[in-house]
């Protein structure tokens, strides 16, 4: 338990990726097996004990403490776990830390019934650290800060082999992970396969800049419609089916209406979106339904999710990544033909004749559920990772409007020192009174270089008439030419609408602050 | 003849804690007539007071805050010593918290009252440790009023602050601390680990450590801060240790520093969520108040039957007093704050 709980409480408070990676490996580096597979599924979110719930927490405390000063603890602490762990008075004991095997052990072969006891024993020989990583990992959701996809890199930098690599067999191990542990010490072969639906890293696309488009061989790219939905895998291998997000991660539980309609075997790669018939739903739709654990029956009905494939990986179990696109391609349209998949569709190829057309065709995708267009050279293979010259996103050219600094918030990290995060807003007329006013109608941290940082730091600092906290609130006079990718309804905003991937594209110093857009400029763009 | 009940002759009054018949206020928050003053924080140490009582070192915290007060009268006492003050009479006691820092014994007609103004338990090499005196009403603070403030020990924070020198050379660990007491504590307690490097302070903090040094606490090789400013080289703070005022760590002041590790001395960082909002990498949990356990702890130790508290969160340690036996009693004094840094 010791260097599990010192490795939390490091994370937790670290907020540099590298740092960070370099506390992991060194954990890697140090704790035992099993110790070590335990901290990582708790890392990666593949450990819960369901028979202890936060109930049971609270009423382990009851056993020691006054319950009015817990609940005063509680209310000033703020979470159940940290506050057991601090108010815990210890008991004196012979007995040694409990290691992360013990503990995991422990919760799975207690009787629900018993667990508090178990639980209690080992919070007395715990140190405050000690006892809140025993309660966080109990309880569920450490919250330090530490992805799955990180958790990973941390492994691959530790085995030193290549992230690609555990990303293939991470769906097919389970906790505590011994055989994968071994595979990186070099003392076992590379875990097998065969019969499990793992994860295979995606191709992903480089953006197309300006500058390239006249030097580009078009005849030597096929296009695609480039989806606004997200990236997924659809895998189903000896009988057993995932639904994978671009990262690997499991999502499958909210979409059973596509995981449902998989009978054939193979791994396929397409664009997750939400429509009936092939008429695809604006991005805001497919959100309600992403990051749930469950779905309601109203949800699949109002909401029905389909997959647009656009590649084949496996089909059964003949490995296709070593084909050229075209080849792929075809046995892509084979495969749909032979199964014709439920919830699943094509996405078509766009013929074009001339680079000039295809620009056209780019520029006038607005309003289509597209964002642009995906051009994928006729003779790659698929190749996991983000590789140079074969697939590129076209996107069309974002939509601008100039909106008014209102509130600037501190940074996180490098950045916490500066004013660097900003609310921006648009004119509207006070439906109560008529007076003009802003509107907060979206936040933006990026799309400024760090010498500009310096200036807008500056301005927020010199320009402040409100503190809240980390947010400082700005005079209404600098404006910002705000570059977004759409714009869709919002109830949850005061302003009615929010926008898709703003960022600051340029800093407006000249230009006075009634000059900029008003409201009804962006609630045109809605599509 | 049995003795008046100090609560017959200590008064809260709005300028603060008024003893009638010796005619003072303790640590009052507003200009008087008389105040004695129990230590050097400005939210207990005032200005403006026609005659003022308090350690000699006290003395000299406010004259360098608050400016010389030539019309001030003004009365070192030294620890136990004591003074007729009208018809009390007044001792000072060391109440452990920062330099000077001192309890106010009162006694009239044979009753006593200690007011111990902000103290702490725990060794500190950079001023006197707490003595119980036994009194007949304890007046405490409460600023760590919770049970869940139970504070490590402060060695151990330490070796996690070299720990961390060590495994990040190539960084610059920056501490917040208050410029009174925790500065010149954070520098003892790194002295008694070992640490003989220069320690580098922000301007801020350096008039209150040569304060220190003059009184006899010696604090080693301090340099200023003010290096790798405008653009000359970061290096030379590399692996290095700089303490600057809180408000300073995160900030533009920061920036000069390589890569800094944020660092936070302070007992609020026990809890987590406090440590992470203010932007903490590495929270040090060292206060220079009593924490939970010793709050109750000196209760006994002072043998009072009756405690009276004065500021911070007082509903729960009125609570376990008085679960405990003793007759507690909130004073509700507004004005004390948290300037002292905890």
């Amino acid at each position: 338990m010791t260097p599990f709980a010192n490795l939390l409480d490091r994370l937790i408070y670290t907020p540099a990726r590298n740092t960070k990676l370099a506390l992991i490996v060194d954990y890697f580096r140090h704790a035992p097996d099993p110790d070590r597979g335990w901290a990582l599924a708790a890392l990666t979110g593949g450990l819960s004990f369901p028979g202890v719930k936060a109930g049971a927490i609270r009423d382990l405390a009851m056993r020691r403490v006054d319950p009015v000063l817990f609940q005063w603890s509680y209310d000033y602490v703020g979470d159940l776990a940290e506050t057991t762990a601090l108010i815990w008075p210890e008991r004196r004991t012979n007995r040694a830390w409990p290691t992360l095997g013990e503990v995991v052990h422990g919760l799975q072969t207690t009787a629900r019934a018993d667990a508090p006891d178990v639980i209690e024993e080992w919070l007395d020989p715990l140190d405050a650290t000690g006892r809140w990583a025993l309660l966080k990992l109990i309880t569920g959701g450490l919250r330090v800060g530490v992805s799955a996809r990180l958790a990973k890199v941390a492994l691959a930098e530790y085995g030193k082999v290549d992230a690609t690599e555990i990303e293939e067999v991470w769906h097919g191990l389970t906790p505590p992970y011994g055989e994968l542990f071994a595979w990186l010490d070099g003392a076992a072969p590379r875990p097998d396969l065969e019969d499990k639906p793992v994860f295979r890293p995606p191709m992903l696309a480089h953006p197309l800049e300006d500058a390239e488009v006249a030097g580009l061989d078009f005849d030597a790219f096929l296009a695609e419609w480039k989806w606004d939905g997200i990236r997924v895998q659809v895998v189903s291998r000896a009988g057993q089916k995932r639904l994978y997000s671009r990262t690997g991660d499991d999502i499958g539980a909210g979409f059973p209406d596509v995981l449902d309609a998989v009978s054939f075997e193979g791994v396929l790669d397409g664009e997750l979106l939400v429509g009936i018939d092939g008429d695809v739903r604006p991005f805001n739709e497919l959100q309600q339904r992403l990051n749930r654990k469950s779905v309601t029956a109203a949800m699949l009905r109002k909401h029905p999710a389909f997959v647009r494939l656009y590649d084949i990986l496996f089909d059964g179990r003949e490995d296709l990544r070593a084909l050229p696109t075209m080849q792929r391609r075809a046995r892509l349209e084979a495969f749909v033909e032979r199964h014709a998949p439920q919830r699943m569709d094509l996405s078509e190829v766009v013929d074009f004749s001339s680079s000039d057309e295809l620009e056209r065709m780019r520029a006038g995708a607005r309003g289509t559920s597209t964002e642009g267009l995906m051009l994928k050279r006729r003779d790659a293979p698929y190749v996991a990772g983000r590789p140079k010259g074969l697939w590129y996103k076209w996107k069309r050219g974002p939509l601008t409007v100039d909106a008014v600094l209102m509130y600037a918030q501190r940074g996180h990290g490098k950045r916490s020192s500066f004013y660097s995060d900003y609310t921006f807003g648009a004119w509207r007329e006070n439906p109560e009174t008529g007076a003009a006013e802003l509107v907060p109608v979206g936040k933006a941290y990026f799309g400024f270089t760090d010498d500009e940082l310096k200036l807008l730091d500056k301005w927020v600092r010199d320009h402040t008439v409100n503190r809240f906290g980390p947010v400082r609130e700005v005079e209404h006079a600098l404006v910002f030419e705000v570059a977004f990718d759409s714009v869709n309804r919002s109830p949850r905003h005061k302003s009615g609408v929010a926008m898709r991937f703003p960022r600051i594209a340029r800093i407006r110093w000249d230009k006075p602050a009634a000059e900029a857009d008003r409201l009804e400029t962006l609630e045109k763009l809605i599509e | 003849m049995a003795s008046p009940h100090p609560e017959t002759w200590v008064e809260v009054r709005p300028q603060g804690l008024y003893v009638v018949p010796g005619d003072f206020y303790v640590d009052p928050l507003r200009a008087v007539d008389r105040a004695v003053i129990t230590h050097g924080h400005s939210d207990h140490a005032r200005a403006g007071h026609r005659s003022v009582m308090a350690t000699v070192e006290t003395l000299a915290i406010m004259a360098h805050r608050l400016g010389a007060q030539p019309e001030q009268d003004k009365r070192a006492l030294a620890y136990g010593e004591v003074m007729r003050v009208g018809e009390t009479e007044v001792s000072l006691h060391p109440a452990g918290h920062v330099l000077g820092s001192a309890q106010v014994l009162v006694e009239y007609q044979g009753s006593r009252i200690a007011v111990s103004g902000d103290y702490k338990r725990r060794a500190d090499p950079t001023c006197a440790a707490f003595v119980p005196v036994k009194c007949d009403v304890f007046v405490t603070e409460a600023t760590f009023g919770l049970p869940v403030f139970r504070h490590p020990d402060d060695r151990a924070e330490i070796a996690k602050l070299l720990d961390s020198v060590r495994l990040f050379p190539e960084r610059c660990h920056v501490v917040g601390v208050y410029s009174l007491g925790k500065a010149q504590r954070v520098i003892g307690l790194l002295r008694e680990a070992g640490w003989h490097r220069p320690i580098f302070v922000h301007g801020a903090l350096q008039p209150m450590c040569a304060l220190y040094e003059a009184h006899g606490v010696p604090l080693g090789d301090l340099r200023p801060a003010t290096a790798g400013a405008k653009g000359s080289p970061k290096d030379e703070f590399k692996g290095a240790i700089v303490l600057a005022p809180p408000s300073a760590i995160i900030d533009r002041w920061a920036r000069r520093l390589p890569d800094p590790v944020v660092c936070m001395a302070s007992g609020w960082m026990r809890v987590r969520q406090r440590a992470r909002q203010g932007g903490v990498e590495l929270p040090l949990i060292i206060s220079d108040h009593a924490d939970w356990d010793e709050l109750l702890q000196t209760f006994d130790d002072v043998g009072a039957p009756e405690i009276w508290i004065t500021h911070g969160r007082e509903e729960a340690l009125m609570h376990a007093a008085s679960a405990r036996g003793y007759r507690a009693r909130a004073l509700a004094l507004v004005g004390y704050e948290d300037e002292g840094g905890s």
